[in-house]
């Protein structure tokens, strides 16, 4: 069943969604995926973000009952295993040369209080 | 402690010992230089991709058969999101809602000879972190990644545990299980084998459990058991002035023997699971699981029984024996070199053996005293050669040199003497050189008699046969 | 000379081969093009003028030798997504503006095997999201068509490259429709294979169960040359379908009368421009002269597959990001404080606005307490959307549409709401949510701009899909056509 009104909603979806994010939620969820946000930037994100979710709220309408979650696009596929063996080198030097910070071979970050 | 019950479960963490990492090929080997090990893959670079280890899956399948567990025919990959700078991708790959083993249990055998069934949630395949380094670095932290990727089988267990006591008897289960299994060296000097405590309180009689403390990264048996018990007081003293316990992670300070808040992930993590697009669902068919079942050695439960029965011997001994495959094997061994005598050698391999091996910190496995070797020398107290007491004299010179028992016996003429005539001989000198003694013994002071022993066995180093110098003695001394 | 960037890329190895002209010359007239255009298009954000010359030398020396692949001298571009070792790979950000890969992306290595000469990085949308090229920390891509317009996202500098005849060949990725989308906006040929058939090492991940590479070139017989050099099993890849690569090249010619062919109902809606329809229409009319057999079919989830999309592909870039962190490679802010102030400094300056947006959305719809409604929610109706694809597919060979609704819009114009902009992804998406091979190819034009067809096939169909699309091509010249100051 074709259903022409979830295709036209989707198009002209409201543009005050009734479901508006917090400061407070995008702060959090910012502190949670670690980006600085400047106090102007985070209406920004309320408002982009509510509209996403508001768009998104369409999946409700879908009936899954009884569906399973497709986490990989190709079904019945099993993981390949590989064999146990040692095959790396060495590259450290070469590798840290991308490193904003190193001593002694380590990479370094500001201290960390455990 | 009256009125209150423990509740304890067990996160443990075994490093699976394959050559290469879980997800890549770098080696997994200890003590290389920092960031030799670590590449593309483990540092979380950009476009790398993550490629199962089979062994790593053997491996974790081979603990799932020995504690009786269901193998899950697909397991699942899952991302733990979290930042921290010994996480190069900023997610674990773990096991969620999937793990590759379900269920299971050990037993274990508490203070007073009770056997108790501790069950075990699950097992499931990880990958390790890296390591921050803090010491001799002002004001910067390092990080050595070459243990990220490394990988680990988690095992939880059951809240079953209720004390310390048994929390240890279980961890050493484990730990002998995953070292008979050769899948973990259970190193926990370099890490191989740690442990988490989930730790509550609760009223003696409530069903709910009480709010529990995670105590993370216990890395020796002793730290467990005093950790759990000052956490046990630390919780009961806080119930009892009426305030509330924090759930929340904990450290152990061993210096100070107290466990402190961890202030630095005391903020509540939100993992974000979900399936790793990376990764394919793991299926194991029958096939592969019975492949590894013919892998299984016998289980140190089956192993203490046989010895117990074949070698009746008591189940206290049997376990001791077979606390490790390696002193099991020694122990078989030199019963199989005597067999008429498995009492007599269970007895030397717990006593002297051992204890020569813990003192200069070696393994079983170390070669220092082959069993061979061992059980020559028991067969010269068995036959009469020398006595129990001289052989220990011997043990000393042949751990330390290197030489055979009857090389030691006789370089330092260490025979039993067991003829009649000569004991009788050195009976009648001692007899004739302390007449005082003689004449109180013979007036009725019996106790004279181990004097007389005692002088018998110095003039003869020690060497004459304790049972024939009794008899003798006795008809020599009363007259 | 000057017309070699009129030559297809097949023509061009074959000249190569038959020793009629060198790589250095070559490699040098196309240098020469992307110079001339860079100011006016920023199609590349990396030149590598002198290790092609160098590369191309050595492709003259081989080709003189008799030995050489498929592709030995011919000069290509590889979108800045895929690591090219010692060479710069920024991913259009910032985050990795200093970042030099030390490794090779499979496709490269396999591309460098079959010998063809790099040229240089091409622009996109930054960490490839976006539908316009426009969210590039090294400014935006211009449509050589018109370049007051968008050239499509988020493989924007490979498809202008190709449009303008820069390259006979860029490689690209599609996640949502960042090969096709540009390839319809720009006249060329797009090309997003199956889900796992190319590689994904060394494909800088945006999401992962989504991300295809594939490539953008002048025809379908460019593509099934160059696809032929870029699939195979990949033992580093464990998405990577151990499946046997096809010679696409020979499947080209196979006749394709009888091909049945379904229209999507749903891909005709009222969000479609009137004249982009009527260009694919036309196009469809084409076809039934040529032998398919037209017929409906419907994929009634399928206009749930914009808000499956922007919740699965959030979340799973919100976890491929985590690792851009400031402490082992790319960006790092001055002086952090703490390790707290490192990240979030570090990321919040690193990356630009549609990334943290699409973090954001991605950390807040795997959050605890919303997993359930929004990503398991998204990816059952996912699996809806894929057993309408496999139903559809029992009837017909092949699906066609429209591949864009509108024809390319004004750099700036979709900037404002985000949802506007994800629209433009409405008919390219179910073939990345599906795992489904498909291609855009140029049908026609509406205002001087160009109009694509899209095909979408079966998975593993990639030899059909371009045999399908070269029936076209030999049967009109729309693929011929260069834009104005190009050609």
């Amino acid at each position: 069943m074709y259903d022409f009104a979830l295709v036209f909603s989707l198009r002209h979806a409201r543009r005050e969604p009734p479901m508006a994010l917090t400061r407070e939620q995008i702060a959090s969820i910012a502190a949670l995926a670690r980006l600085d946000l400047s106090s102007s930037e985070i209406p920004v994100y309320q408002d982009s973000l509510s509209r996403i979710l508001d768009f998104v709220s369409a999946l409700d309408r879908a009936d899954t009952a009884g569906v399973a979650p497709m986490s990989h696009p190709l079904p019945g596929l099993s993981q390949r295993l590989r064999p146990d063996v040692v095959t790396e080198q060495d590259h450290h030097e070469q590798y840290q040369a991308n490193a904003p910070q190193v001593a002694a071979g380590l990479y370094l970050v500001p201290k960390v209080i455990e | 402690m009256s009125g209150w019950e423990t509740v304890i479960g067990l996160e443990i963490h075994a490093q699976l010992a394959t050559r290469s990492k879980i997800f890549s090929g770098s080696a997994t080997a200890y003590g290389a230089p920092p960031n030799a090990q670590a590449n593309l893959v483990d540092l979380g670079y950009p476009g790398v991709l993550p490629v199962l280890n089979a062994e790593a899956v053997r491996m974790a399948v081979k603990l799932g058969l020995a504690i009786n567990a269901r193998i899950a025919a697909q397991s699942v990959f899952a991302r733990k999101n979290y930042f921290y700078p010994d996480l190069p991708k900023g997610y674990q790959i773990s096991q969620y809602e999937l793990p590759i083993v379900a269920g299971g249990a050990l037993d274990i055998v508490l203070d007073d000879g009770q056997v108790k069934r501790i069950g075990i949630t699950r097992a499931h395949l990880e990958e390790d972190a890296g390591k921050s380094l803090h010491e001799g670095l002002p004001g910067v932290t390092g990080i050595d990644l070459n243990r990220a990727g490394t990988p680990l089988v988690e095992i939880v267990s059951e809240p079953h545990l209720r004390s310390a006591k048994e929390a240890v008897a279980y961890m050493k289960k484990v730990h002998t299980l995953v070292r008979y299994l050769e899948i973990c060296d259970g190193n926990m000097q370099e890490g191989s084998f740690r442990c988490d405590a989930n730790v509550s309180v609760r009223r003696s009689g409530a069903l709910k459990f009480g709010t529990r403390a995670e105590i993370k990264n216990l890395n020796s048996f002793r730290f467990v058991e005093r950790a759990i018990n000052y956490e046990v007081t630390r919780q009961i003293d806080i119930l009892e002035s009426g305030r509330q316990v924090v759930q929340e992670t904990r450290l152990y300070d061993p210096d100070k023997g107290e466990t402190r808040s961890m202030r630095s992930k005391e903020e509540a993590n939100d993992y974000r699971y979900f399936p790793d697009p990376d990764l394919l669902p793991v299926l194991l068919d029958e096939a592969f699981i019975a492949s590894v079942r013919a892998t299984l050695p016998e289980l140190p439960d089956q192993k203490a029984a046989r010895f117990a029965t074949d070698y009746s011997l008591s189940a206290y001994d049997a376990g001791v024996l077979t606390a490790s495959r390696e002193l099991a094997d020694y122990y078989e061994e030199v019963v199989r070199e005597l067999p008429q005598e498995p009492k007599l050698a269970a007895n030397w391999v717990m006593g002297e053996l051992a204890a020569a091996l813990n003192k200069e910190n070696l393994e079983v496995g170390s070669g220092k005293l082959a069993p061979a070797r061992l059980a020559g020398l028991l067969r010269r107290i068995c036959d009469q050669t020398i006595s129990g007491k001289i052989a220990k004299e011997v043990f000393e010179t042949m751990w330390s040199g290197g030489a055979s028992a009857d090389a030691v016996i006789d370089a330092q003429g260490l025979r039993q003497i067991t003829d009649t005539a000569a004991i009788e001989r050195v009976i009648d000198e001692v007899m004739a050189r302390n007449p005082a003694q003689l004449a109180e013994y013979r007036a009725g002071k019996d106790k004279l008699f181990g004097f007389f022993v005692g002088q018998v066995m110095k003039a003869t180093a020690g060497k004459a046969n304790p049972a024939q110098l009794n008899e003798l003695l006795k008809k020599k001394l009363g007259g | 000379m000057s017309d070699w960037h009129t030559s297809t890329l097949t023509q061009l190895a074959a000249g190569l081969r038959a020793r009629k002209f060198s790589s250095v010359e070559l490699v040098r007239a196309f240098l020469d093009r992307i110079d001339a255009s860079q100011a006016a298009l920023n199609a590349f954000i990396s030149v590598t003028r002198e290790q092609a010359l160098a590369d191309a030398a050595a492709a003259d020396r081989a080709l003189a030798a008799g030995a050489g692949g498929a592709l030995t001298g011919v000069p290509i571009a590889h979108k800045d997504i895929f690591c090219t070792q010692g060479v710069r790979t920024t991913c259009g950000s910032r985050m990795l503006d200093n970042f030099v890969s030390p490794y090779d992306a499979t496709v490269v290595a396999k591309l460098k095997g079959a010998g063809a000469i790099m040229l240089g990085k091409t622009n996109m949308d930054e960490f490839a999201m976006g539908s316009s090229s426009e969210t590039s920390f090294y400014g935006p891509v211009r449509n050589p068509w018109n370049p007051q317009l968008v050239p499509g996202g988020s493989s924007g500098g490979s498809a202008a490259a190709v449009a303008a005849r820069l390259v006979p060949a860029a490689t690209a990725t599609d996640t949502g429709g960042s090969i096709r989308q540009p390839a319809a906006l720009c006249g060329i040929t797009g090309l997003k294979p199956t889900y796992g058939r190319v590689s994904r090492y060394g494909m800088i991940a945006f999401a992962s169960s989504l991300d295809q590479g594939g490539v953008l070139t002048a025809s379908a017989a460019d593509a099934a040359l160059m696809l032929r050099e870029m699939a195979g099993f990949d033992a580093n890849d464990s998405t990577s379908v151990d499946t046997p690569v096809p010679d696409y090249v020979a499947a080209l010619e196979q006749p394709l009368a009888g091909l049945k062919v379904g229209l999507l109902r749903e891909f005709f809606d009222q969000g479609l421009d009137a004249h982009n329809e009527q260009r694919v229409r036309e196009a469809l009319k084409l076809y039934q002269q040529l032998g398919a057999r037209l017929t409906e079919v419907s994929l009634p989830n399928l206009p749930l597959s914009v808000p499956v999309y922007y919740v699965v592909a959030p979340a799973e870039c919100s976890s491929n990001l985590a690792r851009f962190d400031g402490v082992r490679f790319g960006y790092r802010c001055e002086n952090p404080r703490d390790l707290t102030d490192l990240y979030r400094r570090s990321r919040g300056e690193g990356f630009g606005a549609e990334v943290k947006r699409r973090i954001m959305t991605g950390t807040y719809v795997l959050s605890a307490g919303y997993y359930d409604a929004y990503y398991l929610k998204a990816q059952r109706v996912r699996q809806l959307i894929n057993a309408d694809f496999t139903r559809a597919f029992g009837s017909v060979d092949v699906l066609m549409g429209p591949t864009t609704p509108t024809p390319a819009f004004a750099i700036g114009a979709k900037t404002s709401d985000p949802i506007t902009m994800y629209l433009n992804d409405i008919y390219t998406i179910g073939a990345n949510l599906a795992g489904l091979p498909a291609v855009s190819i140029p049908c026609g034009f509406v205002q001087e701009l160009p109009v694509g067809l899209q095909i979408v096939g079966p998975h593993f169909s990639e030899a059909r899909v371009l045999n399908a699309a070269h029936a076209f091509q030999r049967a009109s010249d729309w693929h011929t056509r260069v834009p104005q100051g190009y050609a």
